[in-house]
């Protein structure tokens, strides 16, 4: 029985593994490139969209490929930039750091694009950070996150700490009491976010009754529930940086223990509409969640825009506050290309684009000199459908503050790239 | 007093867990040798099981309350598919393998990439494209195989019919590319939510607490899964053939014990008890394809802490990580020294580790300490025999 391969058989089976190999690649999706429009190269402004299209980190940031798509769609079939069309050229990230890195190289060097606009989680923009900056390229990012950082090559279009957890810790404290447990994954973002959180608490005069920290992914959060009970006996606030699966995990049980958002409510910074319907709507009802931007605003531009999002990608589709970061961001570079005149000047762009501002879906945007936008900050509370309330919303907007006021070591620093001598991190009180 | 109890309850809640996702690995790594590191996918299959009879129950429900009781059927459903999901892998795959642990580890590692995928990706085009293939392979070998001269052709027929059945398969799931439902995958690779029956969603309230109906669920449900698989090793026929072959394979062999059948119905058992772990955990989180990877190396942990092939010392080492987990995390453990005066440095010791994650660091220490006293678990195996 056991004769091994013989080198007939090797032979066969090698060629029906060739075969195998190529019906698969004739099967497989030629998804990887978005051409639009015709012309020849020097007709188009190649532009790069790095996000994770596999790994764990494919279901959030596919949407946010989505979300650029339809803007780069919209911009061409309105005559595109400067009267040229936009030619994107998507790359896997892959859910991996060392692969967004290895990406933003290929589509600096190899494919030549104008900018990139990509990455969803902080390790991967730090993992690319240096690709940008030594190459003098340019990055657009739009997820919120912990702030902190201030790269002349990137430009955030997501919220700064102080546009989103520093207003909801004090609508916290205003309305729903000043006992706060604070719960996240274990990595920098809700870290780095709890530290301006207690700081924060600490000049405002909240006080933390504890805080914990699970691993991404993990679903045993038994302990967590009991540690709250234990602090929080009669109730209070519980601030979630959780992502991923553990919010299941967590709402899940909460409701399991009996712990209703009446008296324990919860503030979400990473649950917006998308992971409302993961997490199951009938767990998140009645608690809240920050952003700048939902579903819900009443604005024209947003009546709009979730119905071209509806219509191209289905019915049941969403749209959350990422998405509509992604998808404004696009536009503001177009703006600024306009203006300078030229797309593969990035120095040129770079300028032109502080200052420039876009109705987007949740209002008016304006890019900074530290190139974060100016924007308004909601809280909303998930109602029955898996849609946001909006309860409170900001009477204006907020300008960003990229070093953050609250935590010692980057109190009274800010960022000027309009200006050189200020850079991207200065003392306020020395400019 | 409350308190306490709450405590070992929740103690018990998350080493029942355990115990339940390590059931099918204790039996598979204990009584065959076999390291499935599909194991984690197996109970995925289950889970998504699980989400699809929901679904069916979702729809018959006609208000009166036929939802809830879709966790019934779920169970056997999620053990038959993982079980015969286990069994086309140990017939297609492992088989080959036995006695050779570095190639099982791989490509059971391969066989759980393979199937993190297929759930993301799997639409009507696609199982109707492998189920054509299916046919016309087996279907063409299974013909060819009654014909005198099978031997002597059967290089020539595998050549043949191989890149035949790809080739059609290829073009039929070519031809319906077009057709939108189709290709429109069943569950994507977005995590989907398991609505809880409304029987387990409450909780039984104990003073100021609330144990949550559904873990007493899974506690019953793994105490009801050690009884079925005592039963069944120690009490019916197959069991005994297992136990026989697992202690002298050649012995068993030459006694007309059908050991290739027994190696067969050992894997699917533990793929089956997988399913139902799969089934269980929905109950606590999410289906998604990376639900089993959260569990793989827990369960590993308690079958090494165990000791290989012996289910009672998977008990104890599931209850005991169980059990410190909760009491280091809760900061439980912290809370009893507060109270002595003279053990204040103990208290503020472990409240340094008063964190989930923290805890499980603390968690790994002791039993990487534990290995070292003990290397081959809490029960070790001795000589041949395989203790049930």
């Amino acid at each position: 029985m056991n004769k091994g391969l013989g080198r007939r058989k090797f032979l066969w089976y090698g060629s029906a593994a060739f075969g195998t190999s190529l019906i698969l690649k004739a099967c497989a999706d030629p998804n990887g490139q978005m051409t639009a429009g015709p012309g020849a190269d020097g007709d188009t402004i190649k532009v790069g969209i790095l996000h994770s299209l596999s790994g764990t980190m494919a279901i959030s940031e596919t949407t946010l490929v989505d979300a650029e798509k339809l803007a780069i769609q919209e911009i061409n079939a309105n005559g595109g930039v400067n009267g040229k069309q936009i030619e994107a050229i998507i790359e896997d990230g892959a859910s991996d750091w060392p692969t967004f890195a290895e990406k933003a190289e290929k589509l600096i060097d190899q494919d030549g694009v104008a900018v990139v606009f990509g990455c969803w989680t902080s390790a991967s923009r730090q993992a690319v950070k240096d690709v940008f900056e030594t190459r003098d390229h340019m990055l657009w990012y739009p997820v919120q996150y912990e702030g902190q950082e201030c790269s002349r090559n990137i430009f955030y279009t997501g919220a700064a700490p102080n546009q989103q957890i520093e207003p909801a810790v004090q609508w916290l404290l205003d309305n729903k009491g000043d006992e706060f447990f604070l719960v996240g994954s274990d990595y920098v973002f809700p870290r780095t976010a709890n530290t301006i959180i207690k700081e924060q608490l600490a000049a405002e005069g909240g006080t933390v009754v504890g805080e914990d920290y699970i691993p991404l992914g993990s679903t045993e959060v038994t302990p967590i529930i009991a540690r709250i009970q234990q602090a929080l006996p009669d109730g209070g606030v519980i601030f979630n940086t959780l992502n991923g699966d553990s919010n299941v995990a967590f709402f899940t049980q909460m409701q399991g223990a009996g712990m209703d958002p009446e008296r324990y409510p919860v503030m979400s910074v990473s649950v917006a509409e998308e992971e409302v319907q993961q997490i199951g709507v009938d767990l998140l009802v009645g608690h809240y969640a920050a952003w700048n931007y939902f579903q819900t605003v009443e604005t024209p531009e947003n009546e709009t825009w979730v119905e071209a999002f509806k219509a191209e990608y289905g019915e049941d589709r969403v749209t959350n506050d990422p998405m509509e970061s992604a998808y404004l961001m696009v536009y503001l570079w177009k703006q600024a290309v306009e203006q300078s005149g030229e797309a593969y000047d990035i120095e040129g762009v770079r300028a032109a684009a502080i200052g420039q501002s876009f109705q987007a879906p949740q209002g008016l945007v304006t890019m900074n000199e530290n190139h974060h936008i100016s924007q308004m900050v909601r809280i909303g509370q998930v109602r029955e459908d898996g849609l946001f309330d909006i309860v409170w919303a900001t009477d204006d907007r907020v300008d960003p503050q990229p070093w953050n006021q609250y935590v010692p070591e980057t109190k009274g620093y800010a960022c000027d790239w309009s200006d050189p001598n200020k850079g991207g991190r200065f003392r306020l009180d020395e400019a | 007093m409350i308190e306490l109890a709450v405590g070992i309850f929740n103690g018990i809640g998350i080493g029942s867990v355990l115990l339940i996702a390590a059931l099918g690995l204790a039996i598979v790594f204990g009584l065959m040798g076999v390291i499935n590191l599909a194991h984690g996918e197996l109970m995925m299959l289950g889970a998504y099981a699980t989400f699809v009879v929901q679904n069916f129950f979702r729809d018959l429900d006609a208000g009166d309350g036929v939802f809830g009781l879709y966790i019934i059927v779920a169970l056997p459903v999620a053990f038959l598919v993982s079980a015969v999901a286990g069994l086309i892998l140990e017939r297609g795959v492992i088989r080959f393998l036995y006695g050779r642990p570095l190639e099982t580890l791989l490509a059971t590692w391969g066989v759980s990439l393979i199937l993190r995928q297929l759930v993301r990706s799997v639409n009507w085009l696609l199982t109707i494209a492998i189920l054509l293939f299916c046919a016309l392979f087996f279907g063409g070998m299974w013909l060819l195989r009654r014909r005198p001269n099978w031997e002597g052709m059967k290089g020539w027929a595998i050549a043949i019919l191989l890149p035949l059945s790809l080739a059609i398969a290829g073009i039929a799931g070519w031809a319906m590319t077009g057709n939108a439902t189709l290709a429109r995958p069943w569950f994507g690779p977005r995590n989907l939510d398991v609505s809880t029956p409304p029987w387990l969603r409450g909780g039984f309230e104990l003073g100021a607490y609330r144990l949550p109906y559904s873990r007493m669920f899974i506690i019953v449900l793994t105490i009801l899964c050690l009884a079925g698989i005592y039963w069944f090793f120690n009490r019916s026929d197959w069991g005994l053939r297992i136990r026989s072959v697992t202690q002298n394979r050649d012995m068993s062999a030459c006694l007309g014990i059908p050991t290739g059948t027994v190696d067969a119905l050992t894997f699917a058992l533990g793929s089956g008890l997988a399913g139902i772990a799969g089934c269980a955990i929905t109950l606590l989180g999410s289906v998604g394809p990376n639900v089993g990877q959260n569990y793989i190396v827990d369960t590993f942990m308690v079958v090494v802490v165990g000791g290989v092939g012996n289910l009672f010392g998977a008990i104890i080492a599931a209850l005991t990580i169980g059990v410190s987990t909760y009491l280091l995390g809760s900061g439980a453990l912290a809370r009893v020294f507060e109270d002595i005066n003279s053990l204040q440095f103990v208290a503020e010791f472990l409240r340094f580790f008063t964190s989930t994650s923290m805890a499980r660091v603390m968690v790994f220490v002791l039993i990487i300490a534990f290995l070292q006293v003990k290397p081959s678990g809490i029960f070790p195996q001795k000589g041949r025999t395989a203790e049930l």
